[in-house]
């Protein structure tokens, strides 16, 4: 396909966000689109069109602007990616469209180089590059290998562009209490190390 | 009140307010989402004095709405698909004997190849029902046209479908602005049907009806129809002044007025079509936009209007008429009788197929040019197309098309585009 309508305009930002069927991929869209709306923001968040299937590769996306937002096609330039299962790294052609600007967060205990990106790290801007141990985190206070909600608060940290209290209270938003509060904790406790990463970097 | 919703879920708010007393269904996909959430509103008092009834199939679900609506109930149903194919009489039936029974169509393909994902084949495949079709451009207009379409089904006694597309809308999360109960009760007065079955007053209704009364009888449907040509852009204006936004219409035209090129479109698509638009402008070509959401009735004058000065009109369809071409572009063509302008068909978004604003930009300015074939398929892949009728013509026994195309094509769950 062809890519020629190239960057973005003005204010909007545009997240693509792989993942696996049943990891949460279509809801952590959602909830970044609400935490937007909470902060005033216009906000889209749609998932792809294609397999359904417990583990199949599928992704979703989410658009934040100060203006209404009228575009429908696929993220297909993003300013940001959220990795939510590593093993599509080798699979699917995850980086398709992100410019030389752009934001990666992957969910991974191990870094960019460990990965086997440290050539491909390159072509970006290090500091906005990322990893997080989002299934870990999420085993901790979830119990369940579900990454979605730290990976936002993993995001939220990196691009600033939602705050952690607006992910927070998108959370709060879709769980029901019980199962809210958990992912409360996991979404503070990836902000709070990815923002720890990114002090340590400018230090 | 500002949410930041699914699209169902704005839709099934919409429908609650209206204050419907019957609800039946049958779930299908990308449909199902509204009747969850309007069941659970009832479940939960939200919605109170509404029955609530799920259905054994998609026919019983519109012939329960048939009854319900006869007997003097507000009635709502939501479909996709081959659900809507599978309602076909019963969706004949509710036109036939002029029940304002309001229906979502969360707008899907229709099968063989099974596809579940977004087109406007359903709705088409039921345009000449008798049914009033509205089509939604976003969430909000979706939301709001459920609200006009109670008004106008029951002011005209025509059952009206509001399309809105599947996925594409339907499970969007976007930014709606929800009315509240005064404002909605303030717009849509109770239903006072025009016909009802009372038992201290008996009426027969769909009684058989021969050669002496059948053409009259259709030519007050087609009467009815072409009043709410008149109704449909008066009640968007009372909804625009009510509820302080425009919705609905016939239709929406996009920096038309000097435009040599002028591309008509129906639902989601627009917003898209609206940033190539935009991106165009930019470059000094004179082009525009016209957004149909009423395609039943269908504003042949309002449109004739819109394109008169134009030079060439390029129709953008999610459907296909199979061995003609354009099913929104037969009506086009119809308004444009006596004007001389190049008119192209082109089909696209088929089965979800993704509309891109780089696709539709090479596409607008091939039509610039007039460089377009009369009918084009956006984004149609020659290689494989080339490659199955190759393949046919080696073998007689061939084999299923649909199968031998996705094993040409390999693993798609990598592709993003």
């Amino acid at each position: 396909m062809n890519h020629t309508a190239g960057n973005n305009d003005g204010s909007m930002f545009q997240i693509r966000i792989h993942g696996r069927g049943g990891q949460g991929v279509v809801s952590g869209a959602e909830m970044l689109s609400v935490a937007a709306f909470l902060e005033g923001r216009y906000a889209q968040a749609f998932p792809s069109f294609g397999a359904e299937r417990m583990g199949a590769p599928v992704m979703a996306f989410c658009r934040i602007d100060d203006m209404e937002i009228r575009l429908r096609e696929p993220v297909l330039v993003p300013d940001a990616l959220i990795v939510q299962d590593p093993t599509l790294l080798d699979q699917v052609d995850l980086f398709n469209g992100l410019h030389a600007h752009g934001y990666i967060l992957i969910n991974s205990a191990r870094g960019f180089d460990a990965l086997g990106l440290k050539d491909f790290a390159r072509r970006f801007r290090r500091e906005r590059l990322r990893t997080v141990p989002a299934t870990e985190i999420a085993l901790r206070h979830v119990r369940r290998p579900l990454p979605n909600t730290a990976l936002l608060g993993g995001f939220a940290a990196l691009t600033g562009q939602v705050g952690l209290a607006s992910v927070v209270a998108a959370i709060r938003e879709k769980f029901p209490h019980a199962l809210a509060e958990p992912n409360v904790a996991a979404a503070a406790e990836a902000f709070a190390a990815v923002s720890r990463d990114l002090e340590k970097a400018d230090a | 009140m500002l949410e930041q919703i699914e699209g169902s879920h704005a839709v099934a708010k919409a429908v609650a307010l209206c204050r419907p007393q019957v609800i039946c269904a049958y779930p299908i996909t990308p449909q199902t989402h509204i009747v969850e959430h309007v069941g659970e509103m009832v479940k939960s008092g939200e919605l109170a004095g509404c029955e609530f009834i799920n259905a054994e199939s998609e026919f019983a679900a519109l012939s329960v709405a048939i009854g319900a609506s006869a007997a003097g109930a507000r009635s709502y149903t939501a479909t996709s698909g081959q659900g809507l194919l599978f309602m076909a009489e019963a969706v004949y039936n509710a036109a036939g004997l002029g029940l304002p029974i309001v229906m979502t169509i969360g707008n899907r393909a229709i099968g063989a190849p099974i596809n579940i994902w977004n087109d406007h084949s359903d709705s088409m495949a039921m345009r000449d029902a008798g049914w009033i079709q509205l089509f939604a451009e976003n969430n909000q207009e979706a939301l709001d046209l459920h609200i006009q379409a109670f008004r106008i089904a029951e002011e005209l006694s025509c059952p009206v479908m509001v399309c809105v597309d599947g996925f594409i809308l339907t499970h969007a999360y976007e930014r709606v602005d929800v009315p509240t109960q005064a404002q909605v009760d303030a717009f849509l007065p109770p239903f006072e049907p025009r016909q009802i079955l009372d038992p201290r007053e008996p009426v027969s209704m769909g009684a058989m009806v021969g050669p002496e009364a059948f053409t009259e009888v259709r030519y007050l449907a087609h009467h009815k129809q072409l009043r709410a040509l008149q109704l449909i852009p008066q009640l968007s204006t009372a909804f625009a002044t009510q509820f302080g936004r425009a919705s609905g219409g016939l239709l929406r035209p996009y920096r038309t007025s000097d435009a040599e090129t002028i591309v008509v479109a129906l639902g989601s698509v627009i917003g898209t079509v609206q940033e190539v638009v935009d991106e165009m402008r930019c470059d000094g070509v004179k082009i525009g936009a016209v957004s149909i959401c009423s395609f039943r009735p269908f504003p042949l004058t309002a449109l004739r209007a819109l394109l008169m000065r134009a030079r060439r009109v390029v129709v953008l369809e999610k459907c296909l008429a199979v061995g003609l071409g354009g099913i929104v572009s037969d009506g086009v063509r119809n308004s444009l009788s006596g004007i001389q302008l190049k008119g192209y068909t082109v089909i696209a978004g088929l089965g979800g197929r993704v509309i891109t604003r780089a696709s539709l930009r090479q596409l607008f300015e091939d039509a610039g040019r007039d460089e377009l074939e009369q009918v084009t398929f956006l984004d149609l892949n020659a290689e494989v197309v080339n490659f199955e009728l190759e393949r046919e013509q080696v073998s007689r026994r061939s084999g299923p098309t649909a199968e031998a195309i996705l094993r040409r094509l390999g693993t798609i769950g990598s592709q993003v585009g």
